[in-house]
């Protein structure tokens, strides 16, 4: 065991042994989201580097503190990139924060999750214990799929020590391509096009305007282009940087909580007032507003969906969406087993564990 | 070993839960007499059999509600069953336990062009899906082998992939939501109709979970556009390490194939004659490439790909030129399984997953153990997901051949581990490969397993002893199997 491992592990042990609170951060990217923080902080920092990345086999296995940035270098050297688009939020971000936040970025679309991309992850669990979960290979369905469950668990179940993504090339040809269109026509466009085979790779709406991506084989998106119009958005790619980073102008304002609301891509537009953003062809929207706590959650359970408290806001009103009492249960029981003493980020994700 | 076995169930227990359920269900649902509970012996894995004290078949998700409280007061265990052409055991049933079969939940509840969702109950097949939505221009994207006869429920509970998941990914990137009745009788839904749910994603973990969670009794699966056009290139190696480089040579090149699949020239000698596909039997490896998307976006990469596998060396090109010549292509690598068995009495499919760059070490393993076990050894190849399918071939009737085919696979299953895969990539674990389970999880991480189960099944009562062994059996297991010299768990008492 190397040197931090050795670290996590006694602090680990210890408190369990004393039910004493960890917070596990990576570079601290995310504080602001989730619940309360807790505990004395582990650092996952000293535990770093890429472990293995054969550009051949589409897959990267990095430790838990490796900036994202490393990543992203190695990744773009080989033409590569990770296709769910994680938000960076800041040049600190760690693979482990990534995994653990479980947030993909303008590529969630049409390529998928983080969740989606996990092939394999490493835990220690509350006795300090190295646990190995998936792999490094596509197909796996050799035990129960573990690694997915860590995934967006905010560190809930104990410290993700390294995981296995798949990665992707870049494609070989993207446009950005503008439209004036209202929210309405702007859901009905982007389902209707989901539904025929384009290179949508990612959309957004607001203030009138319908921004999407076009993505994959030169003639493809040529032949795209000419069938949907529009206009050429020439900075495109920083344009999808900026949603992706929250560093858009309509995230600027932040007077008002920002609640993100994920939904069936065809619900119609939100009857809460406050400004919207759409994103991932209909199905996350972005709301900042004064609605109360109680009607954002009603109008997205009636659109068929939930609804979180991203950023900013009065937490006491629970940050993510309650959970069905049943569903509840299985949290509560998968929770005191993983980590009997509670030790591990309590209270980041729902209150009650 | 395909003798059936006498029953191990008490009549007084097998009337005390058929009274039970008949209380809970319509009678007409309850089965027990041996000529109705015969078919349900074994599932797609016919040398592993056992005879089931009841079959159940519910008609709604209430009826189900009421067989899992019954069975979980009787503490009767459960096996769920889809359409039974599970190729791992995973739907065998338990001696003195309960078949629970999904086979009367097979509507089609809504199927939405355009939110391009479907809301399917678990019986329905998988195929059935891509017919209904075909009218729409969308299909259901997993296609196992299976797919005219297996059941998204099946899907479900093996994470079902099939020839197009490189590019299209498996059931648990295709499915949104499932409902799912627990075995204490609660109704919960994991996923939603959105992209995501609150909460850990119980939905990831459930997928591919082989029935140990729960009952599944509706699903709602993402509908993708057909591609426009499909083509496919077959192109032929005069060396298996040749065909392997050409495969990441495609993928360096920044290709995601839409198929890509390799079989050997054993194979390809086994399905020639029986399909007539037109492929090169001198060759020691074939190809097939495929691309879709729309007309000018499947010229451009099927140019790329041309180049590629020329420039890997490759002996011969063959671009499809019609639909019918593209299904051709594929016909030999789509019926290598029943043309194992007509050059064979029987053959035993394995399921391991390896890195792409072991290949050529991997087949040269097995082409050793051929040697060792006295069989031998078709190998088709999902190349582009590194998920390797060996056919054993044996004849069941001869003296201990079976027992050597076992011996076979569980060998090529510790190769595939031992080179940094899995034991199985889509079939499943089940009852078949349980042993295997011992040697690529430590029992702490079979522990973790359990913890997992235990939050859905505290009582153990679902599909218990598949897919996650316990400790004894690894002890049991450990006895017969010394590894790096050692017997496995030193500080456990053997019995």
């Amino acid at each position: 065991m190397t040197e931090p491992l050795h670290v996590f592990k006694e602090r680990i042990v210890a408190a369990t042994a004393s039910a004493t609170p960890l917070q596990i951060r990576g570079g601290g990217t995310k504080d602001w989201y989730g619940q309360e923080l807790r505990g004395a902080v582990l650092d996952t920092r000293p535990y770093s580097g890429i472990v293995d990345y054969e550009p051949t086999e589409l897959v990267i296995t990095a430790r838990c503190g490796t900036p994202l940035s490393e990543i992203d270098a190695a990744l773009a050297a080989n033409n590569q990139v990770l296709a769910f688009e994680p938000p960076r939020f800041g040049g600190t971000s760690t693979v482990g924060g990534m995994v653990a936040a479980g947030l993909s970025g303008p590529g969630r679309q049409f390529s998928g999750s983080v969740r989606d991309f996990v092939l394999g992850a490493d835990l220690m669990d509350a006795q300090g214990q190295i646990l190995h979960f998936g792999g490094q290979v596509m197909k796996n369905v050799a035990g129960y799929d573990v690694s997915r469950l860590l995934t967006g668990s905010l560190g809930t179940l104990g410290l993700i020590l390294q995981v296995s993504l798949k990665v992707l090339p870049q494609p070989f040809a993207s446009s950005t391509r503008v439209f004036e269109v209202d929210e309405a026509d702007a859901i009905r466009l982007l389902n209707e096009w989901g539904g025929q085979p384009l290179p949508v790779s990612a959309s957004a709406w607001v203030n009138g305007v319908l921004t999407i991506r076009l993505s994959g084989a030169q003639a493809a998106v040529d032949a795209a282009q000419k069938k949907l119009g529009g206009t050429a958005l020439t900075n495109g790619d920083d344009f999808w940087r900026d949603l992706r980073e929250q560093s858009h102008g309509f995230f600027a304002d932040t007077a008002a909580p920002l609640w993100r609301l994920s939904l069936p891509s065809v619900a119609q537009p939100l009857p809460l007032a406050g400004t919207q953003l759409i994103e991932w062809g209909g199905a996350q929207r972005w709301y900042r507003g004064d609605a109360s706590a109680e009607s954002i959650r009603a109008a997205a359970v009636a659109a068929g969906g939930h609804a979180s408290l991203y950023r900013g806001g009065d937490k006491s009103v629970g940050v993510f969406h309650p959970l069905a009492p049943a569903v509840a249960k299985i949290h509560r029981n998968l929770k005191a087993s993983f980590d009997p003493s509670g030790i591990f980020n309590p209270g980041r994700m729902y209150s009650e564990f | 070993m395909n003798a059936p076995v006498a029953p191990l169930f008490s009549p007084a227990r097998q009337r005390e839960v058929v009274a039970a359920l008949k209380a809970a269900v319509p009678p007409h649902c309850v089965l027990f007499d041996e000529e109705d509970t015969r078919p349900y012996e074994c599932d797609g894995l016919a040398a592993y059999r056992q005879l089931p004290m009841v079959v159940v078949l519910p008609e709604n998700e209430a009826q189900v509600v009421a067989i899992l409280k019954t069975c979980h007061d009787l503490k009767v265990q459960i096996v769920p069953r889809g359409a039974g052409t599970g190729l791992s055991g995973g739907a065998m049933p338990i001696a003195d336990g309960v078949v629970v079969s999904t086979a009367k939940f097979n509507k089609i509840v809504s199927m939405d062009k355009y939110s391009r969702t479907a809301v399917v109950q678990p019986g329905v097949r998988n195929l059935a899906i891509s017919e209904a939505a075909a009218p729409y221009g969308l299909y259901y994207a997993p296609d196992p082998s299976s797919q005219i006869a297996c059941t998204i429920g099946g899907n479900v509970a093996e994470n079902s992939g099939g020839v197009h998941c490189l590019k299209y990914g498996l059931t648990v990137h295709n499915v949104l939501r499932v409902r799912v009745v627990t075995i204490e009788g609660d109704v919960v839904e994991l996923g939603n109709a959105g992209l995501d749910a609150p909460g850990l994603d119980l939905l990831a973990v459930f997928i591919g979970s082989e029935g140990m969670l729960g009952i599944v009794t509706e699903v709602t699966v993402k509908l993708v556009p057909k591609p426009q056009q499909a083509r496919v290139i077959m192109a032929s190696f005069d060396d298996v390490v040749k065909g392997g480089n050409a495969v990441a040579n495609v993928i360096a090149a920044g290709i995601i194939p839409a198929g890509l699949e390799m079989m050997d020239k054993t194979s390809s000698r086994m399905v020639e004659p029986f399909v007539k596909a037109g492929y090169d039997i001198d060759a020691e490896a074939i190809l097939l490439c495929e691309s879709d998307g729309t007309t000018e976006e499947v010229e451009e990469e099927i140019g790329r790909m041309s180049e590629v596998l020329n420039a890997s060396g490759a002996t011969a090109i063959a671009v499809s030129q019609s639909e019918a010549e593209r299904l051709r292509f594929w016909s030999g690598r789509k019926n290598a399984f029943p043309a194992a068995g007509r050059i064979s009495p029987d053959y035993y499919c394995m399921d391991g997953t390896i890195p792409r760059k072991k290949l050529a070490e991997v087949l040269l393993g097995i082409a050793k153990m051929e040697g060792k076990y006295g069989l031998r050894c078709a190998n088709v190849f999902h190349a582009g997901d590194g998920n390797l399918h060996p056919l054993i071939l044996f004849d069941a009737n001869l003296e201990d051949e079976f027992h050597r085919a076992e011996l076979f696979g569980a060998e090529i299953l510790e190769l595939c581990v031992a080179v940094g895969g899995t034991i199985t990539g889509e079939h499943g674990v089940g009852i078949e490969k349980i042993n295997s389970m011992c040697v690529q999880f430590s029992p702490d991480e079979r522990e973790a397993f359990f913890k997992v189960k235990r939050a859905f099944d505290p009582a153990f009562l679902l599909n218990p002893d598949k897919a996650i062994p316990s400790l004894h059996r690894c002890a049991e297991y450990g006895k017969m199997h010394v590894q790096r010299g050692q017997i496995k768990f030193p500080d456990l008492p053997r019995f």
